[in-house]
């Protein structure tokens, strides 16, 4: 079995460098199963965070040779043999240690978001939704908080405007709850003057690097973006929010 | 020396914020009290976060039939009748409004042609029965909570790892942790603890099971002198992966078999046929023809064999890769792909797809996948009152997986997630209104905290050297090859030995680096838990000498009516373990007739 080369970023927000691990593999492993056997067997106190395994909690989002990615998900036999392979933590957020940062920006955000205001049930007093209505939300709601497109994003990364930008993650969070049938809440203002959705000139870096392939931009920010000026006449909002909601089945 | 540690005052604190523990945050809070949320990962990563299949809730609304004594009936079915029938009743009763609830909070379930919510259908459910998000229904679960949660005014406290309940000679005090990021020590006062902590199937080595279920809440609780049942009864799922050797274990959903999978040897037989015990042989086709009709005709055919009870399946999958008629890595084939054609599966199963695709290089729409049984879910768990969710202790609430009883000797897919937010928001309702009639303020004894702090502690200073990461590894070792699904009395005596062995050794864990997000003393620290949960199953499978559900003796092979009767009871006193054997309650005459009736 191949033996690889890990230079893995070890270090806290004082100080900190890569640090080389040599590495046996064996059929099928990822990148998060080298870092567990170099924990195991070389530094029992690297520190990373990971759940399921199996890209679908977003825990494990480290810089793979500079690419922002689930470690868990990518896998040893797609990376070059010969030369090291580089696992850094994502850079946007502030360092707590090795391989983990601080996030809790990305929480403070969640919560500013005006949650779903629900709309009177039908006659019968069953909520009904038809399956074309909600497939474009289910796709962000297949979101599973990785935040890397957070990371990537060079609003968050570049510029301090950490404080008036939500970001991409949460754009789409807006988006559906916005399309959402059962809701009747108008968050115009919101996306404008708190989430800061002006700030984004579309560059699509998040759309690129979301694991869940979530189409960020072309389906997210984009309509939201062009909703934004129509919605301020309320009336027009109204229409936009209850089209596509079928009569009363009988 | 004094010992430094901040401290947070509830009225009540939930430990876990998974589904049960978040539905709990979320009830009590709207009693009016004060309630802080403990979680080990990030808010949002917990187990919940990765359940594929479904909920299950008879909401009727493909198959008009189901309703809640259905339901009821299936549940006590699959689980052998072991299960305490009271909760049962109520999680039949009230899953279809928490469903419902959820759906007000946001969540979008796949819908029906009229636009209700679809459901789908899954092994040991007669109807098909599951509301579900393709195979991410957990994801959709947590979420809505979670974004429910923010805005109910609870003070959350995430990598937060809780180590002790803190108790004093009457009730429950409080708990005490530390901060994952800082290694800083946190003391809670709380009036009312409900525990959410999961389950333990990192005892195992082939898992579906994260680092955090180490048993902690199973361990806490018996610590506090709380009483455990049924802790010998471990689901094995019958459908994990195997090949390639680093995604051993991890789920594959059954709802590849309830969107018309199906499982053969190397042979191309659907060897299940074979394998129909008594116990369900007149509600199960007998034959090909009829399985596959009863996909869309429940009401003239009977259910596949395919989607039998977990236990039933991962059993005959066992004696397949005995008999020699396995796969190339040690499982059986599992055969979506000839069956149904390529949008339907990946519109049905996308992240099965995904995850094959990506991890094994496996088309799922194409090939057939490997699979084996996993250790996936424990039954047992904190005894507690069915309608209250308080346990032995009083002041102590336990739902969600840590809690027992609900699934008797083997749980049915689907009936966990239903599980956390039925008793989820019970535990939260009873925790309130618990702390709100005790009143007073909560003094915690300091002399206590101090000792427990200290000795979190030790593994910096000791003058030994073992390694946390090497223990455990032995110790899933010997739970993997020892505490098997199918036991032995000689196999589990050895295992015991071996736990004890791995205790003395877990006494001279040494750890490097310091308490910033250090895994190596998470890791240590971690293994008290771990240890003490290994001993309980396996002491727990020792005694009950029938085999039934999530519990196989080799030496014991039938069920015995008499075992029927009894739950294995484990319980702390004076700092041993002690196994006793007290009667199941009684089912009242009402309910009986269910299950006295045909069909
Ligand atoms: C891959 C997979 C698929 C599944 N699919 C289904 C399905 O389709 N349908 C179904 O019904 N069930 C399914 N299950 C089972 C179900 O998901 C779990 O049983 C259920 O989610 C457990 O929920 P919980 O709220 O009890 O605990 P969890 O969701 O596991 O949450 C436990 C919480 O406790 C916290 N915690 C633990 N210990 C401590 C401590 N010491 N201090 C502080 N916090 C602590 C954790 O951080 C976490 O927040 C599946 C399970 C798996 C693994
Ligand atoms: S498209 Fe907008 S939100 Fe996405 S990364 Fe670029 S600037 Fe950020
Ligand atoms: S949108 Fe995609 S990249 Fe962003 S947090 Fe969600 S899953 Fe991750
Ligand atoms: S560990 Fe869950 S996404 Fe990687």
């Amino acid at each position: 079995m191949p033996t690889y080369t890990m230079r893995v970023f070890r270090g806290d927000a004082r100080r900190g460098d890569f640090r080389e691990y040599h590495v046996e593999t064996a059929e099928g492993m990822v990148v998060l199963d080298v870092i567990h056997r170099i924990q195991a067997t070389q530094a029992h106190d690297l520190a990373c965070r990971w759940n399921c395994k199996a890209g679908k909690c977003g825990s494990c989002s480290a810089e793979i040779n500079g690419k922002p990615r689930l470690m868990c998900m990518t896998r040893m036999d797609t990376l070059a043999e010969g030369a090291p392979i580089t696992v850094a933590p994502i850079r946007t957020f502030p360092l707590i240690r090795d391989l983990v940062t601080d996030v809790s920006y990305n929480y403070e955000k969640a919560k500013t978001v005006p949650p779903l205001r629900l709309k009177p049930p039908d006659p019968d007093g069953r909520y009904r939704m038809m399956q074309e209505d909600i497939d474009r939300i289910q796709e962000f709601h297949k979101c599973i908080e990785c935040f890397l497109c957070q990371d990537v994003c060079h609003v968050i990364r570049d510029h301090d405007l950490k404080r008036q930008f939500a970001g991409p993650r949460f754009f789409i969070k807006i988006a559906a709850l916005d399309m959402h049938p059962l809701d009747t809440r108008n968050r115009t203002e919101f996306a404008a003057r708190e989430a800061g959705i002006g700030l984004c000139n579309i560059t699509t870096c998040c759309t690129e690097v979301c694991p869940e392939g979530i189409h960020i931009t072309d389906n997210g920010i984009i309509p939201m973006k062009e909703r934004r000026a129509d919605d301020y006449d309320p009336i027009v909002w109204l229409l936009r929010k209850f089209r596509g909601q079928r009569p009363e089945p009988a | 020396m004094a010992v430094e540690y901040e401290t947070h005052e509830h009225d009540v604190i939930v430990i876990g914020a998974g589904g049960a523990g978040l539905r709990a945050a979320i009830e009590a809070a709207a009693q009016g009290v004060s309630v802080g949320l403990v979680c080990k990962s990030l808010l949002g990563k917990a187990h919940t976060v990765m359940a594929e299949g479904g909920i299950a809730a008879a909401l009727g609304n493909v198959w008009p039939e189901d309703n809640w004594q259905v339901h009821f009936r299936d549940t006590m079915r699959g689980g052998k009748m072991l299960n305490n029938w009271r909760m049962a009743q109520l999680h039949a009763q009230e899953a279809p409004e928490r469903v419902l609830e959820l759906e007000r909070w946001g969540a979008l379930f796949d819908r029906t042609k009229d636009g209700l919510i679809l459901q789908r259908d899954f092994g040991g459910h007669r109807y098909a029965r599951l509301a579900h998000v393709g195979d991410r229904t957990g994801l959709e679960m947590i979420r809505t909570l979670q974004y429910h949660a923010i805005h109910q005014g609870i003070d959350v406290y995430m990598e937060c790892k809780v180590e002790r309940l803190l108790r004093d000679g009457e009730r429950i005090r409080g708990a005490f942790g530390y901060w994952r990021n800082t290694g800083a020590f946190v003391l809670f006062k709380a009036k009312a603890v409900v525990l959410a902590t999961g389950g333990i199937g990192k005892i195992y080595e082939i898992t579906s099971n994260s680092w955090e279920y180490t048993g902690d809440g199973h361990a806490a609780a018996l610590w506090a002198g709380a009483d455990l049942i049924d802790m010998e009864f471990v689901q094995f799922h019958p459908t994990g992966m195997v090949w390639p050797p680093s995604v051993r274990g991890i789920v594959v959903t059954e709802g590849v078999r309830g969107d018309g999978g199906t499982l053969r040897n190397n042979q191309g037989e659907r060897f299940m046929f074979r394998y129909v015990p008594e116990f369900f042989k007149a509600e199960t086709a007998d034959n090909e023809a009829e399985a596959d009709r009863w996909y869309e005709d429940k009401r003239n055919n009977r259910i596949t064999p395919d989607l039998l009870p977990r236990d039933e399946v991962a059993r005959a999958i066992n004696a397949e890769v005995k008999a020699g008629r396995g796969s190339p890595h040690g499982g059986v084939f599992l055969d979506i792909g000839t069956r149904r054609p390529p949008d339907y599966i990946k519109k049905r199963l996308p992240s099965m797809y995904h995850q094959f695709k990506e991890l094994a290089g496996v088309d799922i729409t194409k090939e057939t996948m490997e699979v084996g049984p996993t250790c996936h879910y424990v039954m047992g768990g904190v005894r507690v009152d069915a309608d209250t969710t308080q346990s032995t202790v009083p002041g102590l609430f336990a739902a969600g997986e840590v809690a027992g009883g609900l699934h008797g000797s083997n749980r049915l897919g689907g009936n966990s997630l239903s599980d956390l937010l039925v008793f989820g928001r019970r535990a939260g309702l009873y925790a309130a209104l618990y702390a709100k009639d005790l009143g007073g303020r909560v003094v915690v004894d300091t002399a206590q905290v101090e000792a427990i702090a200290r000795e979190l502690l030790e593994p910096f200073t000791r003058p030994w050297n073992e390694n946390p990461y090497a223990i455990q590894a032995e110790l899933q070792e010997t739970m993997q090859d020892l505490v098997r699904i199918i036991r032995t009395e000689s196999e589990l005596r050895h295992a015991l030995r071996k736990i004890d062995g791995l205790k003395d050794r877990a006494k001279k864990v040494r750890v490097e680096g310091g308490r910033t997000y250090n895994p190596g003393w998470h890791t240590a620290l971690d293994l008290r838990s771990l240890l003490t949960v290994a001993e309980c199953v396996t002491l727990a499978a020792i005694e009950r000498k029938e085999s039934r559900g999530g519990h196989t003796r080799d030496d014991y092979p039938k069920t015995e009516a008499e075992w029927g009767k009894e739950n294995v009871v484990v319980r702390q006193k004076n700092g041993t373990i002690q196994i006793a054997r007290e009667p199941l309650p009684e089912m009242p005459a009402e309910l009986r007739r269910l299950f006295e009736e045909k069909k």
